[in-house]
């Protein structure tokens, strides 16, 4: 009798998700999953939602209602934590250490990629020449490239990314873009939002659009 | 079919795996290396709570008078709140700069207990900023007249109260750090709870110059410490959940 | 997050407009036998008790003290456990109730400090010591000063008041050191003489503890009054855009609510 193995769950998946504050509806109820390769662009106008639909699925913040899943299993800090990489706002690096001193913290805590060095991670987004500079003598947009540097240097199949494309020019956009591109034919899944000024380069990601 | 899309799902989450370890040891070594590191590139404002401390010890033979008795007689205690205050500057920004450039949010998804986080960043501002000033308690003390007999009792209190003040500091500072404004709030919520710690610690000094016992009060200490480092880290993890919500 | 285990009634009441209409309805009751019990405590211990043997009638203060002190670590428990619900499941009526506990429970302290520090000139000769008993009295009220603080701190009140309950929750050590430092240490201040337990073991004549024993009733009574009435006034200001508390402030009936918040 041939049985075939049940399908992969998804990596993350939220079933009638929603958050309130102060009673008033900030986003939901919300029902999507992000498979391995899979992309999804939370897309929304400033205020809608969206930084705080990321913080919710990273954990940061419980949800009002409805549930979130990690492959399969309902989310917990084991499920979680180690398998989702996050890039918000604040890119979690210190301004007084280098971008090697700062990733190589957090590869301390988060674990390395194999084949992947700070130095090699900074090569790959381009600024591997101020790779020991401090991190405050680096404009906004190197800064975000560290972040993204980050990224490639640990593992983590889901990326939650809020606004990466903010404080990138041209080149950084389509950088981040091919990052994500690369992490998803790897077999990762990112979910990243956007307020849809950036044209997001994967016409196959699904969009999820909040109102403000 | 099926069998194949498995296979090819587990080999790609399988490259993503870790090549290097983050066991619970390592990730503290890096976490106190950093927190080594930033303080090394700011020492020279960690001499300020020593000055401090030195002006204030001078200030006592000036404001009561030279007379050795008196000085050697409340010694003990007044270098113990010495301490006490030269820490809380320090205490109240434990926190906040990590808060604030978003490296908490990191600890929250760290694959390690964020608990032992806390507890390692405790021990690196215990090392930091609390060590120097054990270190020149000798120089205080002959400053105040303390008795030379009394020193290593004055040094064993301090090495096991300011671990304990550190680790009670960590939980305030994790909730104050959550709030706008919190200004002296930190001073007002740690002074009280240090009342006990200074009263066992002062009695400990005061025995032992009387020539009395100084045990008990050093036990009790100790005890509370070991309390402490179980319990502190669990409720500044919570603290700090409650900090990166906002 | 499923709360079957609950009685259908705690699910009631702990949705706000219920809660407001169901305090309301049983605060002035508490009042009044909080009230009547008080008058008939300070009769029996002002009027009926004999002197006592060795402090004359500088011992009446008691009556006042001694409840008060029972007051201020009672209500730090209740503001405790409040705030352990208030961090566990985000319930905001246990944040609404743990917040308003404080400055109750420090007025409590306040007095009990000020009574004893009254009673202690006549009966030691100090207004003040630093006894273990005191001391960690005071560090009582520094701690229900420091959950005020903290909680004012935050804008967010409904955050500012699970860091409240954490620091009460820390600061809780506080409770069986303050109660068992007379057994502890060596302290100017009297042991215990009222047993709990079995009060008949208590050593103090029956003709004062009977008093005493209707003076902590309705202490407790008051507390339960002041604190329905203050969570009403909480849970309004909490609650001020919506729907319930509107129609209560415009004087049209509010919606039935069945579902809690």
């Amino acid at each position: 009798m041939d049985t075939f193995p049940a399908p992969a769950a998804p990596l993350l998946s939220a079933h009638r998700l929603a958050f309130s504050r102060n009673d008033e509806p900030v986003f939901g109820p919300l029902d999507f999953s992000l498979g391995s390769g899979e992309t999804v662009l939370v897309e929304g106008d400033n205020g809608s939602g969206k930084t705080t639909l990321l913080r919710v699925l990273a954990g940061m913040l419980p949800p009002g209602a409805g549930e979130i899943r990690f492959n399969g299993q309902p989310a917990s800090r084991d499920n979680r934590n180690g398998h989702v990489l996050w890039l918000g706002h604040r890119t979690g690096m210190n301004d007084s250490l280098s971008a090697r001193e700062n990733l190589g913290f957090l590869a301390g805590l988060y674990g390395t990629r194999s084949g992947m060095t700070a130095a090699t991670s900074m090569e790959r987004v381009g600024i591997g020449a101020w790779i020991d500079e401090p991190l405050r003598t680096l404009s906004a947009g190197q800064k975000k490239r560290v972040g993204l540097a980050r990224l490639l240097l640990s593992p983590g199949e889901v990326w939650l990314l809020d606004e990466p494309y903010a404080n990138l020019d041209r080149h950084g956009i389509d950088l981040v873009n091919a990052l994500i591109a690369e992490h998803c034919a790897g077999g990762g899944a990112a979910l990243v939002t956007s307020h849809g000024a950036v044209r997001f380069a994967d016409t196959r990601a699904r969009h999820i659009h909040l109102a403000a | 079919m099926a069998s194949t899309a498995q296979s090819m799902h587990d080999d790609r989450v399988a490259r993503g795996r870790r090549s290097s370890g983050t066991s619970a040891s390592a990730a503290c070594i890096a976490l106190l290396r950093r927190d080594l590191v930033l303080a090394w590139r700011r020492r020279g404002e960690l001499f300020l709570p020593l000055l401090y401390a030195v002006i204030v010890a001078a200030l006592f033979p000036f404001a009561l008078g030279p007379d050795p008795e008196l000085l050697a007689r409340i010694a003990g205690g007044v270098l113990l709140v010495i301490v006490v205050l030269a820490m809380l500057p320090a205490l109240e920004s434990m926190f906040r700069v990590d808060l604030e450039d978003g490296t908490l949010e990191q600890w929250l998804l760290a694959p390690q207990p964020l608990a032992l986080l806390a507890l390692t960043r405790v021990i690196a501002h215990w090392l930091t900023t609390v060590l120097p000033l054990v270190v020149v308690m000798p120089l205080l003390g002959a400053l105040l007249n303390l008795p030379v007999k009394v020193l290593p009792v004055l040094i064993v209190a301090l090495l096991l109260a300011t671990p304990l003040l550190v680790l009670l500091g960590s939980v305030l500072s994790a909730l104050a750090a959550g709030a706008r404004r919190s200004g002296i709030l930190l001073a007002l919520m740690l002074l009280p709870l240090a009342v006990p710690v200074v009263i066992f610690a002062a009695g400990a000094i005061a025995a032992a110059q009387a020539g009395m016992p100084f045990i008990a009060p050093l036990t009790w200490l100790a005890a509370a410490l070991i309390l402490a480092i179980v319990l502190a880290p669990l409720a500044c993890a919570a603290a700090l959940r409650i900090a990166v919500e906002s | 997050m499923s709360r079957s285990y609950l009685p259908h009634w705690i699910h009631w009441l702990g949705s706000p407009p219920n809660f407001y209409r169901f305090a309301g309805a049983l605060r002035p009751w508490f009042m009044a036998v909080a009230l009547i019990s008080a008058l008939i405590g300070l009769y029996g211990g002002l009027v009926l008790a004999p002197p006592d043997y060795q402090q004359g009638d500088a011992y009446r203060i008691i009556f006042i003290h001694v409840p008060s002190a029972w007051m201020s670590l009672f209500i730090y428990a209740t503001m405790a456990v409040a705030g352990l619900v208030a961090l566990v499941w985000r319930v905001k009526l246990a944040e609404v109730i743990a917040m308003e506990c404080a400055p109750t429970g420090a007025a409590f302290t306040l007095i009990t400090l000020v009574t004893g520090s009254l009673w202690g000139k006549p009966m030691w000769g100090t207004w003040w010591t630093w006894d273990a008993r005191l001391t960690s009295e005071l560090v009582l009220l520094f701690l229900y000063l420091g959950v005020i603080g903290l909680y004012n701190a935050f804008e967010d009140h409904r955050r500012g008041a699970r860091a409240a309950s954490l620091l009460a929750l820390v600061g809780i050590v506080n409770l069986p050191i303050v109660h068992y430092s007379v057994q502890w240490w060596n302290t100017l201040h009297q042991g215990t003489t009222v047993n709990f337990l079995d009060p008949a073991r208590s050593s103090i004549a029956p003709a004062m503890l009977w008093p005493l024993l209707v003076m902590a009733l309705a202490t407790h009574l008051y507390f339960f009054a002041s604190l329905l009435g203050r969570t009403r006034t909480g849970l309004l200001s909490l609650e001020s855009g919506k729907q319930w508390v509107r129609a209560l402030v415009g004087g049209q009936p509010a919606q039935t609510t069945g579902a809690p918040t």
